[in-house]
């Protein structure tokens, strides 16, 4: 699926509300009846509510029309009795193809048939004759859908990468349709619920959310190793944790997810697992990615801002892959050494900037949940890898914020990237194969895979693009959550590389912030591609400010001047290891917006969904363990994502990220970076 | 008749059809509130394509009815997209009928059902001609 599809039909300019001003004037309505009496009736009816509407007699007709044209129409209005087609069977067939909000109309008012409505899954039901003041107000089936269907990926887009979209939704527009089953379908997201909750920007509540940074996240792991995973309980964890203001439940929370992440790594997907091996086969993804952390490291070590540690953790999670290599799932272990960091060597350092050799880069990805195809962890590399290259330049600039903004950019810029990144890098960073533009992004899944990948992995250009694309980053979020538990394991969210990038910010002395940043890192890995994509693409303007917002957020002068130069890919990737916070919300945000949104700002890293890091990178300013605030509503817009097309959706998003950014603390040292001054 | 006296005359005949039943008030306002520059005869053309379209349906009634054993559930398939169509241009008499050649429907009666079925042509034909001389009026009074 094309992340861009069409804007066309909705403009996204609002700053909240993904919706164009003349919303809901331009709904597309696709009315099917047998009856052209009724037929005639309804399109005059909503030729009066400004809707663009379009007749059909006929279910197949129908059918076939939203299939040629999937973006093509924002509702379907159906009769319930047809000839050649149950009403029924037409409700669930858009609902699964196409996933758009189906309305039904019957002259019967019969309660069993309005039951059956609503168990098929319409979003109304309306009784002939039809009203036009029923109709009026149908635009708020749209609006609602692609509302839930953003919500539902930022939660799982922590957790896991699977590509959606589009979702919604479609939706799915943003997802590949991969990802799109991914997210949208799945319902692992019960663990994120409460991160659901708390993004959920209607909702008031916030209970205060545990940011489970890099370190903190790092003691939660050791405890368990402690305990054995079996043994593992939040209590005994808790104890072993040691940690002030912890609570069992927060610790229990983050156990499930815990759990969940490693059951995945170890029993990856066969699809996962497949493409990742796959990818593996094709070409070291992890030579990219190392290529890449190899650069964003050595640049670090040789700032001195990523201390050695960091670097070494990478490297041994990129090391780690490495070994684990071909056909090797993400084995636990290596998860475990991601998740330590502290045993593994400082490879990276002297690296190649292009290339770190290939075992070097499976480190990164090592680690890392790869719930994330091997294409998705290509891609993230190949973003990681120009996001590196890209960054190095960008470091050129001095401003840390620059790189970050093309980065943005270069998420917001939907697909295909990936070559232009190439070329952007100078071809510093080798191509590598991308593995896929698309499933990558789809949610969680890709982000996750975008994370690992950044750094090193073999990303293509297409993986850029796929980075790149919005649907992919929203779609990260959004897998990203179901794979990975919203707390956003440092590691697990954003594999390896977030690993890595934790430990680089911890030691290196990339602040906690980093390293809170981190937290979401989910988010950034994928945002890592999406910042490739920026690079080389010139950022659209709304992608540059709010790229410059992100950045300003976070400011963190060294830090942020090193990690800018160092690697792109530890900028990226991580997106937060080297730059300060902002700058990798900004990636964050950039990449998915929508994501994003719902993350926004405020709360770090937990979101399950990556989006939601983003967004909390981007904004947040507050410290990761403190609770964070997941600003849900900053995001919120996205409404119609799919319609609204990518960039207005991100824009929208972004522009919103930039006003909750405004306030938005640091809690790094890091001195406000302008983004002004990025080059682009 | 001048200007005046026709269009008195519309409202007469537009009453006498909603106070007789022949047409729903509302359903009547709600199309004509669709009437525009553009399709200022909207009304006159949506019942148009009514009778057109349930000729085609009035005869299905009468050649299920015929056959036999007589196919009941088709039947209710028909009269309920009659039924529908009923709806739209507000024909309350003829929609009436319908509903109680469907109750025969439901139970089986056949006989019921024919019965039903003369009534329904009745106030479909006779609803017809009602409408065709109240648009008649409604030009006259226009043109005038």
């Amino acid at each position: 699926m094309n992340l861009n599809n069409d804007k066309g039909s909705m403009s996204t300019a609002s700053s909240s509300v993904t919706v164009s001003d003349q919303f809901p004037a331009g709904l597309r309505v696709l009315v099917v009846d047998d009856d052209p009496t009724c037929l005639r009736i309804l399109e005059k009816m909503l030729g009066t509510c400004l809707y663009e509407v379009t007749k059909c007699n006929r279910a197949e007709i129908a059918l076939d029309m939203l299939r040629t044209n999937k973006n093509g129409y924002d509702i379907v209005i159906s009769d319930v009795h047809m000839p050649d087609m149950d009403g029924f069977k037409l409700l669930e067939q858009v609902g699964l193809e196409m996933d758009l909000p189906v309305i039904m109309m019957s002259a019967d008012d019969s309660k069993q048939v309005v039951m059956k409505g609503v168990t098929h899954g319409a979003c109304d039901y309306l009784i002939k004759p039809v009203r036009i003041e029923a109709l009026k107000n149908i635009w708020q089936h749209v609006v609602r859908k692609r509302k839930n269907e953003w919500k539902d990926l930022e939660q799982s887009g922590s957790v896991e990468e699977g590509d959606r979209q589009p979702k919604p939704s479609e939706e799915a527009d943003y997802s590949s349709s991969a990802n799109e089953g991914n997210w949208r379908t799945s319902k692992r997201r019960k663990d994120e619920e409460e991160e659901m909750e708390e993004r959920d920007d209607t909702s008031t509540l916030k209970k205060p959310r545990v940011v489970w940074s890099v370190e903190l996240h790092q003691q939660f792991v050791s405890a368990v190793n402690q305990l054995g995973i079996d043994k593992a309980v939040p209590k005994k964890i808790l104890e072993l944790m040691n940690v002030p203001g912890l609570t069992r439940e927060n610790v229990a929370s983050h156990l499930q997810k815990y759990r969940l992440y490693l059951r995945r790594l170890s029993g990856v997907s066969p699809h996962q697992g497949n493409s990742f091996i796959s990818s593996h086969s094709q070409e070291p993804p992890y030579g990219s990615l190392s290529s890449l952390s190899g650069l964003d490291f050595q640049t670090l070590a040789a700032t001195g801002q990523i201390p050695a540690q960091s670097l070494a953790t990478l490297q041994a999670a990129g090391l780690a892959r490495s070994a684990a290599k071909p056909g090797l799932p993400m084995p636990l272990v290596d998860q475990r050494n991601i998740f330590s960091f502290d045993n593994q060597k400082l490879r990276f350092g002297e690296g190649q900037p292009q290339h770190m050799s290939s075992g070097k880069q499976m480190n990164l990805l090592h680690g890392i949940p790869t719930t994330m195809d091997s294409k998705q962890l290509v891609n993230l590399h190949h973003s990681a890898q120009s996001l590196g290259s890209l960054n190095m330049q960008a470091s050129a600039h001095g401003n840390p914020s620059g790189q970050s903004s093309p980065l943005l950019m270069q998420m917001a810029q939907p697909q295909s990237r990936g070559q232009i990144l190439t070329e952007t890098s100078g071809g510093q960073v080798p191509r590598l194969p991308t593995s896929v533009g698309h499933p990558i992004l789809s949610n969680g899944a890709a982000g996750a895979m975008l994370a690992r990948n950044g750094i090193g992995e073999n990303s293509r250009g297409t993986g850029y693009n796929s980075v790149s694309q919005t649907s992919s980053v929203l779609n990260f979020p959004l897998n990203h959550s179901a794979e990975l538990p919203g707390n956003s394991f440092p590691l697990g969210s954003t594999p390896g590389i977030s690993a890595g990038m934790s430990t680089l910010t911890t030691k290196g002395g990339f602040q906690e912030e980093i390293n809170s940043d981190i937290k979401g890192s989910g988010g950034f890995m994928p945002s890592y591609d999406i910042f490739n994509d920026l690079q080389q693409h010139k950022p659209h303007n709304w992608e540059l400010q709010n790229v410059g917002f992100a950045f300003d957020a976070s400011q963190h002068s060294n830090s942020l001047q090193a990690s800018v130069d160092v690697t792109p890919s530890v900028l990226v990737n991580q997106g937060y290891s080297s730059s300060p916070r902002n700058v990798q919300n900004s990636s964050v945000s950039a990449m998915g917006k929508p994501i994003f949104s719902v993350g926004e700002g405020s709360e770090h890293g937990n979101a399950l969904n990556v989006g939601q890091h983003l967004n909390s990178l981007l904004v947040d300013n507050s410290t990761r363990v403190k609770s964070e605030r997941v600003t849900d509503t900053s995001c919120q817009p996205t409404l119609l994502p799919q319609h609204f097309g990518q960039e207005d959706l991100m824009s929208a998003i972004l522009k919103q990220q930039q006003d909750g950014l405004g306030p938005a603390e640091n809690d790094f040292e890091f001195d406000g970076y302008s983004l002004d001054n990025i080059p682009v | 008749m001048n200007s005046n006296q026709l269009q008195h005359q519309v409202l007469y005949m537009r009453r006498s059809l909603f106070d007789q039943g022949y047409l729903d008030s509302e359903q009547l306002i709600q199309l004509e509130d669709l009437q525009d520059d553009a399709n200022p005869n909207f009304v006159e053309e949506v019942v148009s394509l009514f009778y057109s379209d349930s000729a085609r349906l009035i005869q299905n009634i009468e050649q299920t009815l015929s056959n036999r054993p007589v196919d009941f559930s088709r039947l209710d398939d028909i009269l309920h997209q009659f039924k529908g169509s009923c709806s739209s241009i507000g024909a309350k008499k003829v929609k009436d009928a319908c509903s109680q050649f469907r109750e025969y429907c439901n139970a089986g009666n056949a006989e019921g059902c024919s019965r039903s079925f003369q009534l329904i042509k009745q106030e479909y034909e006779t609803l017809r001609r009602r409408l065709e001389s109240y648009f008649q009026m409604v030009k006259q009074a226009k043109a005038a």
